[in-house]
């Protein structure tokens, strides 16, 4: 058999140093839930694993300047089950929550839905919308980035070799704001978006002015789409049919999807619009106070 | 390549096996240890088959990897009845027909078990979403949630 080696490092620097030690390819590790599919297929042949899952705070929630704190490797589960997180990012929750099964739950977490950068990764676009940043830690010491600046295309990112993310910064909520993610598949569990949406808005009261959004589309590019035009159109509105058809548009305008069995061009393409559409009222209901289910 | 020597728990008893770094924890459960309840279906994560608790959390083995099991707490179907007695997950399996070529079978014991310990009296919506990571497909599911449904009535102390 090939000359794997799997080590799990209880410090950053020892996970560094291992990183950066390697002569070959080198996989950091959280959940591995697309990493042992990955292996097993044969269509990576790593010499090293480094899985991050020993390193403190990795794997849990915390509160900080009044914002929250998900360690890298924390599991769909357990975050589903933060009250914090909850309240204040329903639609992260609700988006981790759609990847793979309850199985695949006890394991899967936003940094490797991230860093696998797939256009459709379930928990991406919320994630961008929720202007999230990403802890990153190297053999250069520590940087912090926004989140849509990680994945470069499909599979890459823009990580160093010696490289992971550590923690993501969810920034202080404002009072009248919320969040969504809704994705578009033939059936209701267990498969991978046609077309998936995140958007985070601020209101200057419930049912009031939108003061602040962020709109991200997945499955319709190379990677997921931080798109400020849809933003653009609905700030400074009550999300009026005007607002909601400059979304929808804005949203088409956006996607350079491919033609797979998933979905056609054309097809993402309107469907895009739609959920952009269906996404914006849920994250305003929210914002408003109301408390709306969305799968 | 150098085995790695790892020590954990097993249904409860302390297991030592040696194993190599890409083998998985349904490899080395089947193949090292002998416990050949958990099966191998997709390999891939997809039918969960090869269902366990890993520390009380429901994953499939197929997607861990033995060397992870180090220090860890592991329960599979094996170990899910009491000596001769079922559990009732078991028990309601049976006397409902929950299964035809059992295939899926240990995958949805130790699946099922793991809702009703949490949720000791889910709805049917609540059921079928738990186990969509389990595929079946001789059954048809509705035998499948009502033996989980009246496996809560047992452990509720609601029905026998």
């Amino acid at each position: 058999m090939s000359g794997l080696t799997y080590t799990a490092p209880t410090s950053v620097d020892d996970a560094v140093k291992l990183l950066a030690g390697s002569s070959g390819l080198a996989k950091v590790m959280s959940g591995g839930t697309d990493l042992l599919v990955q292996l097993r297929s044969g269509r990576l042949k790593p010499e090293l694993i480094v899985d991050t899952k020993k390193i403190p705070g990795i794997n849990d929630i915390r509160e900080e300047n009044g914002g929250l704190v998900v360690g890298a490797a924390t599991p769909g589960h357990v975050v589903e089950a933060n009250a914090a997180m909850n309240k204040s990012w329903p639609g992260v929750v609700e988006a981790l929550d759609l990847i793979g099964s309850q199985q695949v739950q006890g394991r899967c977490s936003l940094a490797g839905n991230l860093c696998n950068a797939s256009p459709a990764a379930d928990s991406v676009p919320a994630l961008y919308a929720s202007g999230a940043t990403a802890v990153i830690v190297g053999a250069k010491g520590r940087r912090e980035a926004p989140v849509e600046s990680v994945p470069a295309g499909p599979g890459r990112t823009t990580l160093a070799k010696d490289e992971f993310i550590l923690e993501f910064k969810f920034p202080a909520r404002p009072a009248n704001s919320s969040d969504a993610y809704l994705r578009f598949i033939p059936r209701t569990e267990m498969d991978i978006a046609v077309v998936g949406c995140g958007i985070s808005l601020t209101l200057d009261a419930p049912n009031g002015t939108i003061t602040a959004a962020r709109c991200s589309l997945g499955a319709v590019a190379p990677t997921v789409l931080l798109v400020q035009a849809m933003a653009d159109a609905i700030v400074g509105s009550k999300l009026d049919d005007a607002a909601l058809a400059k979304l929808d548009a804005a949203a088409q305008a956006a996607c350079k999807p491919i033609n797979d069995k998933r979905g056609t061009i054309e097809y993402r393409t309107k469907v895009a619009g739609v959920l952009a559409r269906r996404v914006a009222k849920i994250a305003y209901d929210r914002a408003s106070g109301k408390t709306v289910k969305a799968h | 390549m150098a085995k790695s020597y790892v020590s954990t728990t097993i249904n409860g008893e302390s297991a030592e096996f040696l194993c190599e770094p890409q083998q998985t924890l349904l490899d080395v459960l089947r193949d090292v240890i002998g416990l050949t309840g958990s099966k191998e279906g997709c390999a891939s994560g997809d039918c969960g088959a090869c269902s366990v608790m890993l520390d009380g959390t429901l994953v499939c083995s197929c997607l861990v990897l033995g060397v992870e099991a180090e220090g860890k707490s592991i329960l599979t179907v094996e170990g899910v009845a009491q000596g001769e007695k079922l559990h009732p997950v078991q028990q309601k399996f049976l006397e409902h027909a929950a299964l035809q070529c059992g295939f899926c079978t240990p995958g949805l014991i130790v699946a099922s078990k793991a809702l009703l310990d949490q949720n000791p009296n889910p709805t049917e919506t609540e059921i079928r979403y738990w186990l969509a990571g389990n595929l079946c497909r001789c059954t048809g599911y509705d035998k499948i949630v009502r033996a989980v449904q009246d496996a809560g009535a047992v452990m509720r102390g609601e029905a026998s």
